[in-house]
């Protein structure tokens, strides 16, 4: 089975959600005996694309930007071209808008958020904020996926491919980019993170966050918060996790002073494993955890910095 | 202004997740359904601040059977000005978006608001269907919307910051947490929305791409290892040397 895949770009380099998306496109055409065809746009070298896991890249250099019913365009224009029955997306702002356009225009049923390859036409998605899986069937001749970012490990075992000149007619953008507003900040973007360190009440105020931040800088980790911390100023709102803020899936959640309510953990229950630090023993979350430590975190905390320095020191 | 809000229904929260007929369908049984938190705080609440600042009519429309219409006085009571039930089963999000479209289609709304996805089925498909069905501009994801001559200014956040967009009107935007709070109704908007017009529109079936098979739950956690608070810094080591996740 033929499959094509879209690639983001940011800066220079491929996004890991697109990076994961060409390995979930790969594997699943490699599982039917076919190939996957990385597509793209822009001023970038896309041979790296092959690394994780894609045959060949149709690349068209004329577009430097685009919106969402342009990229549209041009993955209408590489199925045409390629035949490809299969089109995979990561499920990202990009995806969320693409995605749904491809399966109106091609009536082809769309799996999004999947956290797993295929079998068959059935796809599983994580519903119900994780609580529960779905098993879906796609009945119809061409299907589409969109991969749930940190759910599909990226490959890096291929090597690199072919880069072939590709073009399409896309149109003007409908949507106009007016401004990016860069954060003034050197901590990791919390979707992408691979590690998040999350404090909650339990901190008594913002002032208290110090300790928080340099855990997280010490484990490499993204910050994050419950939602009351949010709501009351003491944290930004992006970076409240939670039923109404955004859902994570990092490999490590460490959860400081969160009693994990239902609405939290069903942003974070995707987590490989989760660390919970709360001196409430009876703390709902320590039920959702791998790894709990029942004390006061203005005690712990201190004691786990520490720690991971000598531990980084040994690296 | 001509604002239409989409709104669906989903299990509060606190639900219990559980599944019936071989594990084929969602068990309804005890669960009180509640308007999706993403279709309600944030779009509908925004679409009535708009209204208020600028003058027009919101209207809400679901896809469903009559257990909808509870949400949909709901939606009513927090403000909306009409609503429209199309009276039709939600298969999958390619029959609901089509359902949405065919009644917005010659309808002359300026702007169509929908959550950024459903808390149930996790999709954030439908708000992309319509826009595609009625040839629109689409913004998924915006966490602050402003309207003025005709354009919308929408602000979302992307990696490493915010992103400011603008699109002329007609379009669709998903609204994702903090383009509106919540709103709770008062007793007089929930007096009111008992005589608002909720119009049931028949409609035929629309073809659907999608099913789903059956359900599973996600595999049961392990117990939690719990970790000496004195001795916190045997955390790290199990971190790296048994979980290996550092």
């Amino acid at each position: 089975m033929k499959t094509i895949v879209f690639a983001e770009h940011l800066n220079g380099k491929f996004t890991k959600s697109s990076l994961e998306a060409v390995s979930y496109a790969s594997a699943w055409s490699v599982s039917t005996g076919g190939t996957c065809i990385a597509v793209t746009y822009g001023n970038i070298d896309a041979s790296v694309l092959g690394t994780a896991g894609a045959n060949e890249v149709w690349k068209m250099d004329a577009l430097s930007a685009a919106d969402g019913e342009q990229i549209t365009k041009l993955m209408l224009a590489a199925q045409k071209e390629s035949g490809a029955s299969a089109i995979v997306l990561s499920q990202d702002l990009i995806g969320k808008s693409v995605a749904p356009r491809l399966s109106v225009r091609l009536n082809a049923g769309l799996v999004s958020g999947a956290s797993s390859l295929p079998a068959g036409n059935v796809v599983k998605k994580n519903v119900f904020s994780g609580k529960a899986i779905a098993h879906v069937t796609v009945n119809s001749e061409i299907s589409i996926v969109t991969v749930l970012p940190n759910s599909y490990g990226v490959n890096t075992s291929g090597t690199a491919c072919a880069v072939n000149a590709f073009s399409a007619e896309v149109g003007n953008a409908r949507v106009r980019v007016k401004e990016v507003r860069v954060e003034e900040s050197e901590s990791i973007p919390l979707p992408e993170a691979d590690k998040v360190v999350s404090a909650g009440r339990g901190m008594k105020g913002p002032e208290n966050w110090g300790m928080i931040e340099e855990l997280a800088k010490e484990l490499n980790a993204a910050t994050a918060c419950s939602r009351p911390v949010s709501d009351i100023g003491w944290r930004p709102h992006h970076e409240h996790v939670g039923q109404t803020g955004i859902a994570i899936r990092p490999n490590l959640y460490i959860a400081v002073g969160i009693s994990g309510a239902i609405q939290h953990l069903a942003g974070v229950n995707g987590s490989k494993v989760i660390v919970v630090i709360n001196k409430d023993p009876e703390a709902p979350f320590f039920k959702a955890a791998d790894y709990g430590i029942i004390g006061d975190a203005f005690e712990v905390v201190p004691q786990l910095i520490a720690a991971a320095k000598a531990f980084n020191a040994t690296k | 202004m001509k604002i239409l809000v989409c709104v669906s229904k989903a299990p509060d929260t606190t639900s219990k997740i559980a599944f019936t007929n071989n594990n084929s369908s969602f068990d309804e049984a005890g669960v009180n359904f509640i308007v999706n938190p993403y279709d309600e705080w944030y779009a509908l609440v925004r679409a009535l601040e708009l209204k208020e600042a600028q003058g027009g009519n919101v209207t809400v429309l679901s896809v469903g059977g009559a257990d909808y219409e509870q949400i949909i006085r709901k939606a009513l009571a927090i403000g909306a000005d009409d609503a429209v039930r199309i009276d039709a089963p939600e298969s999958d999000a390619l029959s609901v978006s089509t359902h949405i479209a065919n009644y917005a289609k010659d309808k002359g709304f300026d702007l169509i608001l929908c959550g950024k996805e459903t808390i149930n089925y996790n999709g954030s498909v439908v708000p992309g269907m319509v826009a595609e069905l009625l040839d629109l501009p689409l913004v998924a994801l915006a966490a602050k919307l402003d309207i003025a001559n005709g354009v919308a200014t929408c602000e979302r956040e992307v990696t490493g910051g915010m992103e400011v967009l603008e699109v002329n009107l007609p379009a669709v935007i998903s609204a994702a947490k903090g383009m509106a709070e919540q709103r709770i109704p008062n007793m007089r908007g929930i007096m009111a929305a008992r005589t608002k017009a909720l119009e049931v529109v028949s409609v035929e079936n629309a073809s659907a791409t999608t099913a789903v098979s059956n359900y599973e739950m996600p595999p049961a956690k392990s117990a939690c290892k719990f970790v000496d608070p004195a001795n916190a810094a045997e955390l790290i080591t199990l971190l790296h040397q048994e979980a290996k996740v550092i």
